[in-house]
């Protein structure tokens, strides 16, 4: 474990990546008491309305009076849940669906593995919308749209990974030992298949972000007053040009975290699969 | 005739898929929801008005009576009627297609005409100050959200500049109506006024879509001549002494082109996609505003009519990807 961290941290794109993500992680968790007007989130201040970046505001003030900074702190939250639930749950049905399919040919593992190929058949975020729309604005909404629609990404990629282990002598080894296929499958090809879905994760976690960011935008997430980063963009639209903070913290708070996730999976990718190594000729 | 069989292979290839995504869209829109036709319905609607397009669009029938009814329907080339335009939904993307299929063509110009020599000079220099300053821009590329990026370079160029305008295609008369893309419609007709104000216009939307595109090509475009550059026919050739541009412009660059060519496919759905923020926010009549104005007035024939749509674009694209990926390696058809 101290092997891999001190690679990781020897490259440093990949460990400032973890440092942001953890600062997510933090302002999410600590969110109540890092805001310096946790309590604004939600008021209404009309004196205190659209004030610029100062000492008391660092990040300026919204249209309802309310302290920038504090939102985005919470904003942070709507993030990191709704990140970790979609790419969680989307992990938790296309892992399964791609060992199985890629140990057991035959045609239900193939019409699985067709089912995954129609949902990559369409942008992404056309069919995050389409669902979205469908389900209704709300949270839990945007989390099952996206975890719908990022569920195959898991799957082919498991599904590729666990048909070529399935001939390696390690894998014939254990059924000659006479280890149950389950047994052999979890015990012995998942811990091998776990680089790749560890990758994906974080760059899932990502795009995730950032999908969830313009189904915000597009009003489809979260409803006002929720400090949703996406929705605040959106609503800062019409006080440009003269409040340019309401629109840039929220996006620079997307860009940020976006940034950390990718450049985490990338280096993650690096330190854990010598295989893929970036820049590698 | 292997190119041909090839050809014929993927044809076949693409039924299975667009009747999946048809599938796939009617789940979406019958089974999902609660109530399908509340939804098809908007939010006035009466209990009556409710039961009564109940029975019209025969939602009371079994689910599989009903998928094999709108398959017909698609068949027959009609998407629906739109509840807001009162129009059939196939005009409304028709009508309004031209204006996002130009400025993805645009985007995708820029993504290939500045992404493929940034990502050769990349590698040609690799771990130069240029390559590191290019992968930093990548990687921002693949982080920033499309909106947010529109809004800025509006905050930017717009409002505070006062260089490009701030949304809309065309800010005098529009060109004759030829093909439908003002650009080459103002060249063909040598509207020179025309011409300046289609691509001022186009500038900001085309850029703020290109950018992540742009990412991924010169990422891919770096890795493939890496690859290449490394490969033992090129060492070969320059052991013979061949001059650099021969090798770089001759022998490097088509075999280094494949995987920039699939990645260009798989492009066009996320240019597809980042349309409908981009002309939302640059208010662009194309059909990615359209499926925005679509959700926001609950319009929801309209927003399955584009979601068909771009699938169906999407899969038409990948094929033609594989088709272009066959001429340019033949030996992609007989993998």
């Amino acid at each position: 474990m101290s092997a891999f961290l001190k690679q990781l941290y020897a490259d440093r794109l990949a460990f400032a990546g973890l440092l942001i993500v953890l600062a997510l992680g933090l302002s999410a968790l600590l969110a109540p008491a890092l805001a310096p007007y946790p309590e604004d989130v939600y008021d209404i201040h009309p004196a205190q309305r659209l004030q610029p970046p100062s000492r008391q505001h660092p990040f300026g003030t919204n249209h309802m009076g309310a302290d920038l900074l504090s939102r985005v702190l919470f904003g942070a939250r709507i993030t990191v849940v709704i990140a970790t639930v979609a790419v969680g749950s989307a992990l938790l049905v296309g892992v399964p669906i791609g060992l199985v399919a890629g140990f057991y040919p035959g045609w239900a593992s193939e019409l699985l593995m067709r089912l995954a190929d129609v949902f990559l058949s369409l942008p992404q975020a056309v069919l995050a919308i389409a669902i979205a729309q469908t389900l209704g604005p709300s949270i839990p909404n945007v989390i099952l749209a996206l975890s719908i629609t990022y569920w195959p990404w898991f799957a082919r990629v498991v599904f590729a990974e666990v048909r070529s282990l399935k001939n390696e002598v390690f894998v014939e080894a254990t059924q000659a030992l006479g280890v149950s296929p389950w047994r052999t499958l979890l015990l012995h090809v998942l811990p091998n298949v776990a680089t790749p879905i560890i990758v994906r994760s974080s760059i899932g976690m990502g795009y995730t972000i950032l999908t969830a960011a313009m189904l915000g935008f597009l009003g489809l997430g979260a409803q006002p007053p929720t400090p949703e980063w996406g929705r605040e963009i959106a609503e800062a639209r019409q006080y440009l040009p003269e409040a340019w903070w309401y629109a840039t913290f929220p996006g620079l708070a997307i860009f940020v975290t976006v940034m950390g996730f990718n450049l985490l999976g990338d280096g993650l990718r690096d330190v854990l699969d010598p295989r893929l190594r970036r820049g590698r000729p | 005739m292997r190119r041909l069989l090839y050809t014929a292979k993927r044809l076949a290839l693409m039924v299975p898929t667009l009747f999946g995504l048809v599938v796939l869209v009617f789940v979406i829109s019958r089974v999902i929801p609660a109530d399908p036709v509340a939804l098809l319905a908007g939010e006035r609607a009466t209990p009556q008005q409710i039961e009564a397009l109940r029975h019209r669009y025969g939602l009371d029938r079994p689910l599989p009576v009903q998928l094999l009814a709108y398959l017909r329907q698609l068949a027959r080339g009609d998407l629906g009627t739109s509840l807001y335009s009162g129009r059939p939904i196939t005009t409304d993307l028709f009508g309004r297609f031209p204006a996002t299929l130009e400025l993805t063509l645009a985007a995708m110009a820029i993504t290939v005409l500045l992404g493929v020599p940034l990502g050769v000079l990349a590698a040609l220099y690799r771990n130069s100050w240029f390559d590191h300053l290019l992968r930093a821009v990548t990687v921002s590329g693949l982080a920033i959200a499309s909106f947010w990026l529109a809004i800025m370079l509006q905050l930017l160029f717009s409002m505070e500049l006062r260089l490009l305008p701030l949304g809309g295609r065309i800010g005098v008369p529009p060109p004759r109506a030829l093909t439908g893309l003002f650009v080459l419609d103002a060249l063909l007709t040598g509207n020179g006024a025309a011409l300046r104000s289609a691509l001022q216009h186009l500038c900001l939307p085309a850029f703020t879509l290109a950018f992540p595109a742009l990412a991924t090509v010169v990422r891919f475009t770096r890795a493939g001549v890496l690859d290449v550059l490394h490969s033992d026919f090129i060492l070969y050739e320059r052991a013979m002494g061949l001059p650099r541009p021969l090798i770089v412009g001759k022998y490097l660059l088509r075999n280094a082109m494949a995987a920039t060519l699939t990645q260009i496919g798989l492009l066009f759905g996320v240019l597809l996609a980042g349309a409908v923020v981009v002309e939302t926010v640059f208010d662009w009549p194309g059909i990615g505003l359209y499926a925005v104005n679509a959700i926001v007035l609950s319009d929801y024939n309209a927003i399955l009519g584009f979601t068909l749509w771009s699938g169906f674009l999407y899969v038409l694209v990948n094929l033609l990807t594989d088709l272009g990926l066959m001429l340019l390696d033949p030996r992609e058809a007989t993998r």
